[in-house]
């Protein structure tokens, strides 16, 4: 049977490697609106044949292998503890592998630690279920997109955002126009309403799990979602920021439930080489997705 | 598709274009924030034949170390605005005819690329493998235990390095282009209910 570590760096290679079957066709349908002779169309068939040429070598998609964000579930007969131990395991080895760039720097030294395993580094998820079984989802999130994520706190006159889903939308247009070019679009904004500061930025990249086609449950989430998907496309932003159709490929909401004092909006924005990966472990079989 | 040698000269920079597509051949050296820093605050002697008429390439690449060689695995560029309070400065006190990277950059930076003959090339952010392979040899590297693999300053020689200039040195940017379009969109946007 081989090691709990081994199957993880597998996922992060995965991860790492190849760009989800959602996303890839997302990003083709928008380069045939595109148009080939466009810059915005060469620029995404590009990005894709990028995608491919990274699979085929088991090399990074992106060099900013970005921040990992693991979600754990796992079952009665695992240890919470063996789990982080080989996450830890597999983040070191796939550094080495040089399936992650060394991403983890000590902000008072400077110090990069070499194998992205520092404080607080990967982030990990827990929770536990009570049918056995170990399903784990991953996402690699990059810097350049991490530094244009915003949090709003409503109401905010300047935007004319008040406590509603229309202050919400506004949130949504503001950040992604002051991100322009900046997060390596088409981007995928994860949108957290409600919370505190801190779990409702959790609850914007929770967001970015979803699939690019599914469907919001809420029905007026979902509304607000296609409405600002077709308004974000809207500001001729477009792939990389050189103009064009395509400034977002997806919106997803999510909501906490707040204080009365309180009302953020949390904007994540995820770049176009939107890595994630996932993988069951059930009855000694394992699975990738 | 203009090819463009390193060292290149003023007068051909001073000839792009915003919008001109360009291959980049020669030596130039890697470096982001905390080189950026250094650069500025200390006199960096090591790297000043390199900029001399050559390009600083916004980019933490993934490094690969065989037998003591190193070579670049993946190797896109990173977001230069960033670099915005350092550039100019660097661009006149080593002079460097061009900067690539992602996203563009803002005023002073332009400014500095006017006055001085430089311009901005924008790689495409995430294309790690196929930049990469652009990459042909690691010649060197300065700082990397202190600065570490993403922030050394790397020395390498690119072949057909393909970019597109989006700030000329005749004071124009593609980004200001799209941020003023965007902007008007925008307004649209937030105006009506």
């Amino acid at each position: 049977m081989q090691k709990l570590s081994e199957h993880f760096l597998e996922l992060i290679r995965r991860a790492s490697t190849i760009l989800p079957e959602d996303v890839r066709k997302a990003m083709e349908d928008a380069a045939v609106r595109e148009g080939k002779s466009s810059s915005a169309g060469s620029t995404l068939l590009k990005m894709l044949e990028n995608a491919t040429e990274a699979e085929k070598t088991s090399t990074p998609i992106c060099q900013d292998t970005g921040t990992l964000v693991f979600y754990v579930h796992y079952g009665p007969e695992y240890r919470q503890k063996a789990i982080q131990d080989a996450i830890l395991e597999a983040t070191a080895d796939a550094t080495a592998r040089y399936y992650l760039r060394p991403n983890a720097v000590d902000p008072v030294t400077g110090k990069n630690s070499g194998n992205n395993i520092g404080n607080g580094l990967p982030y990990i998820h827990f929770d536990q279920g009570e049918k056995p079984g170990l399903s784990i989802r991953l996402m690699l999130k990059g810097g350049g997109s991490e530094n244009v994520g915003a949090q709003y706190k409503l109401p905010d006159s300047n935007l004319g955002a008040g406590r509603d889903l229309e202050g919400v939308r506004r949130c949504a247009i503001d950040a992604v126009f002051q991100a322009q070019g900046k997060g390596c679009g088409p981007g995928t904004i994860g949108l957290g309403i409600g919370g505190d500061r801190g779990t409702a930025f959790l609850e914007s990249k929770e967001q970015l799990f979803r699939a690019l086609d599914d469907r919001n449950p809420d029905s007026l989430l979902a509304e607000l979602e296609d409405r600002l998907y077709r308004e974000l496309n809207e500001l001729g932003i477009g792939p990389m920021g050189f103009g064009g159709k395509t400034t977002v490929l997806g919106v997803k909401i999510g909501t906490r439930h707040r204080l009365p004092a309180c009302y953020f909006v949390s904007v994540s924005y995820i770049c176009w080489a939107y890595r994630r990966a996932s993988m069951i472990l059930k009855e000694g079989k394992v699975s990738y997705d | 598709m203009i090819e463009i040698r390193l060292p290149a000269s003023e007068e051909d920079i001073r000839k792009l274009k915003v919008g001109d597509e360009v291959a980049v051949t020669g030596v130039m050296i890697t470096g982001r924030d905390t080189a950026h820093k250094y650069m500025v605050e200390e006199s960096a002697d090591e790297v000043r034949e390199v900029l001399k008429g050559g390009m600083i390439y916004h980019c933490g690449p993934v490094v690969r170390k065989d037998n003591g060689t190193y070579s670049f695995v993946a190797a896109g560029p990173t977001t230069s605005i960033r670099e915005e309070p350092y550039e100019a400065d660097i661009i006149e006190k080593f002079g460097v005819r061009g900067i690539i990277g992602k996203g563009g950059m803002a005023g002073r930076t332009l400014e500095a690329c006017g006055k001085f003959g430089c311009v901005y090339l924008h790689a495409i952010g995430g294309l790690a493998v196929i930049l990469a392979r652009s990459v042909k040899k690691v010649q060197g590297v300065h700082k990397l235990e202190e600065f570490g693999t993403p922030e050394a300053m790397w020395v390498i020689e690119v072949d057909a390095f393909p970019a597109v200039v989006t700030m000329d040195s005749h004071g124009n940017s593609l980004h200001d282009e799209i941020l003023a379009k965007s902007e008007a969109e925008y307004k649209k946007l937030i105006g009506k209910i």
